[in-house]
């Protein structure tokens, strides 16, 4: 949406356009500038249902003391069609973009592409002061800070005590309890994400790295993968063929993992905490004997380091109240609204002392458990052909039970060159 | 060029005035020229320009000329193959299909007797829906625990997610969608076939078979081969139904979802445009093929009287 326009025109215009020199400048200048109708930012996110971000945005414009006004506009469900309505946007230099809700995979893309504003100076501070480490690395791309984290979110490893009583420590250690379970004909599966889609790249991810390797070399200019990668895809294979399998794995997300799950098939599950209140809700007898613990590890002496998802707020080149926009991003993950976030839609704060926070803490009791997690966790490829990655790599696993751990990675490297060379052509 | 006519060709040189009245002929047709170039020559010479480049929005720094290397990059991805033949199947299969029908959609509606207006708004009906809205409730009707369509399965199934079925339901889509565009094509034809004619062939102790054989269908081949045509350029470019029925996974996307997907989810506009050439070079091919195949019965080919 435009600022509104005088009637009269012209005069009313070239005094719009020195206000707006006046705000990039110098931002505190423009504050009690009367001419300066309220600018609307637009705020682009993912669709919420809980109506903790349309809170967040009204709470925001109440602050800013008429600064401004935040428009919370609603982007498609699926990750895609929201990078996709951006990208195009962006492209075109739409000016109409204030505040951009990005996948923690997309800021290195959109920064290389310029299409977002760096952080710097006050607002860099203030966007890192108490945040969390590992989604701050998500907004950062060659050194340089490109977003503020909202919110973040990481997979824990869920278990059914009745069936589990102490939690394994490592992937193998789960296939051994799970091959035990399933001759005694318990429940047995282990519940994962298998289908040919983002969430078998972030499993890969997980096991790679928790083995000590990385699908980029830090400068993110050629795949690093290596003896780490085949063992990963090892696991993945070794899983698919053991009675730990759901039958329906290769088809399987989060939500056929959370189904199955509370359907009483299974007897562990990795996945993201909204599993928790689901389950409270739909299976409360299984409900009583539901727990948490660490993603298993690869080597019992090694941590895990599960890959964090989540969502970081960039400002868009072409808005045209920048100074605006990065006060505004700064608002809507302030504590007050994190909290908010956290407690009716449940997703993760990325500022560390919510972790403190008891009405956190209460409805969150893995509180800690995700605190742990984050603090060691990784982040999946940074770079800007991302897109390429992980489009390659859930291709060339998929399904599970079919991978040949040394040819896939082959496969999986190779492909990755050309994509950073801009050669790879994806299905 | 030379305005010396060969006298092989046995024409004269145009007089003055057939000059001038062509030269009015230039002026008069000079806006739509224009106007088609703009709107069909830019971006197809635009697209040629940008395959040849390395051109990626996410690396605009890094934009380069590379020459055919594209091209090269998408005809050795195993991708490109994939699409090509998923693409090449869908065309024969749901062509072949709806020539079928449609040939016996036209039959019916050349000799309805009674309603003649109602069979045939009737059999329109598909085709006056729009593609995406049509597609959208195939989508649901075969999701299971939405669809009534998916009921019908034995549980559990979602047809959608596997290549086959998959594959199948999209071709029972552009069927259904388009089975009456053809069938309007032919009804065309048929009305070419003078009735005399049948008659003739009637008294002359042919069966209903053989008519429809040895006089009707040559009588009708410009018509079929008309049909033949646009249906097979249509259908080698597939995107809508896919898009929204599988949006390409499970091994269903086309050649066409494949240039989407370049273009619009890796941003890369060098790869995505010689994909969309390609496309172009293939639906170019058809054409050329049919004209060739067919001769002077083919649209396009010089009729000569």
């Amino acid at each position: 949406m435009h600022p509104r326009r005088g009637p009269t025109g012209r005069p009313r215009r070239t005094r719009a356009l020195v206000a707006l020199t006046l705000l990039a400048s110098a931002l505190a200048a423009c504050g009690g500038d009367e001419d300066a109708s309220r600018p609307t930012l637009n705020w682009y996110n993912f669709p919420d249902d809980s109506g903790a971000l349309q809170q967040a945005a009204d709470r925001c414009s109440r602050a800013s003391g008429g600064r401004y006004r935040i428009s919370y506009n609603k982007l498609p469900r699926a990750a895609d069609g929201q990078r996709q309505q951006m990208v195009r946007r962006l492209a075109a230099e739409d000016d109409s973009l204030d505040i951009l809700g990005l996948d923690v995979t997309w800021a290195a893309e959109f920064a290389e592409a310029r299409w977002i504003r760096e952080w710097t100076g006050e607002a860099k501070r203030r966007a890192t002061e108490g945040t969390l480490r590992v989604p701050l690395q998500t907004a950062t791309w060659k050194g340089k800070l490109y977003a503020v984290p909202y919110n973040t979110n990481i997979q824990l490893l869920w278990y059914r005590k009745d069936l589990v009583p102490t939690p394994p420590k490592t992937w193998s250690e789960m296939l051994d309890m799970s091959r035990d379970l399933a001759r005694r004909g318990e429940p047995h599966y282990v519940e994962i994400q298998g289908a040919q889609y983002e969430g078998l790249t972030v499993w890969f991810n997980s096991l790679l790295n928790s083995a000590g390797g990385t699908i980029l070399n830090p400068s993110a200019t050629e795949p690093s993968l290596g003896p780490p990668a085949v063992r990963a895809a090892s696991i993945m294979r070794d899983l698919a063929n053991s009675p730990a399998a759901d039958p329906s794995l290769a088809n399987q997300m989060e939500d056929q993992n959370r189904l199955a799950m509370e359907s009483g098939v299974a007897a562990f599950e990795v996945n993201y905490p909204f599993v928790y209140p689901s389950m409270r809700s739909n299976n409360p007898k299984l409900f009583k004997d539901f727990r948490w613990a660490p993603y298993p590890r690869v080597d019992a002496g090694r941590p895990a380091r599960p890959t964090i998802g989540g969502i970081d707020l960039a400002v868009s080149a072409y808005s045209r109240h920048p100074g605006l926009a990065f006060d505004a991003a700064l608002c809507l993950r302030n504590r007050e609204n994190q909290l908010t976030a956290a407690l009716e839609g449940g997703l993760p704060p990325t500022l560390r002392a919510l972790y403190d926070e008891p009405a956190f803490k209460k409805e969150y009791p893995f509180s800690e458990e995700v605190l742990t997690s984050l603090e060691s966790a990784s982040v999946r490829p940074l770079t800007p052909a991302y897109q390429n990655v992980s489009i390659t790599v859930s291709h060339t696993l998929s399904p599970p039970s079919e991978i040949d751990p040394e040819s896939a990675v082959d496969t999986i490297r190779e492909q990755i060159d050309q994509a950073l060379r801009s050669e790879g052509v994806i299905p | 060029m030379s305005t010396m006519a060969g006298p092989a060709k046995g024409r004269k040189a145009p007089s003055a005035g057939a000059r001038q009245e062509r030269r009015l002929g230039w002026l008069l047709c000079a806006p739509a020229v224009l106007v088609m170039t703009a709107v069909t020559a830019y971006p197809i010479g635009y697209a040629v320009y940008l395959s040849l480049q390395r051109y990626d929005l996410r690396f605009p720094a890094r934009a380069e000329f590379v020459g055919l290397s594209n091209y090269g990059s998408v005809l050795s991805s195993p991708f490109w193959w994939d699409a090509f033949w998923v693409t090449l199947f869908l065309t024969v299969v749901s062509v072949a299909i709806e020539l079928v029908l449609g040939m016996g959609l036209a039959l019916v509606m050349h000799r309805t007797l009674f309603a003649r207006g109602t069979v045939r708004t009737a059999v329109l009906v598909p085709y006056g829906i729009v593609t995406v809205v049509a597609a959208f409730s195939w989508q649901y009707a075969w999701t299971p625990e939405l669809g009534y369509l998916a009921d019908l399965l034995p549980s559990g199934d979602a047809p959608l997610t596997e290549q086959w079925p998959a594959l199948w339901l999209i071709i029972l889509a552009e069927v259904w969608k388009t089975t009456p565009f053809m069938a309007l094509l032919l009804l065309a034809g048929l009305a070419l076939v003078p009735e005399e004619t049948l008659k003739a062939a009637m008294v002359d102790g042919a069966t209903p078979w053989q008519r429809f054989t040895k006089v009707m269908l040559p009588l009708m081949k410009p018509a079929i081969l008309v049909a033949l045509l646009f249906r097979t350029l249509d259908a080698f470019r597939i995107f809508d139904n896919i898009y929204v029925l599988t949006s390409g996974a499970h091994g269903t996307g086309s050649l066409s979802i494949l240039g989407y997907d370049n273009l619009f989810t890796a941003l890369n506009l060098g790869i995505g445009s010689a994909i969309s050439v390609l496309i172009f070079i293939c639906v170019g091919i058809i054409a050329f093929t049919f004209v060739k195949l067919f001769g002077a019965a083919a649209p396009g080919a010089e009729v000569k009287r």
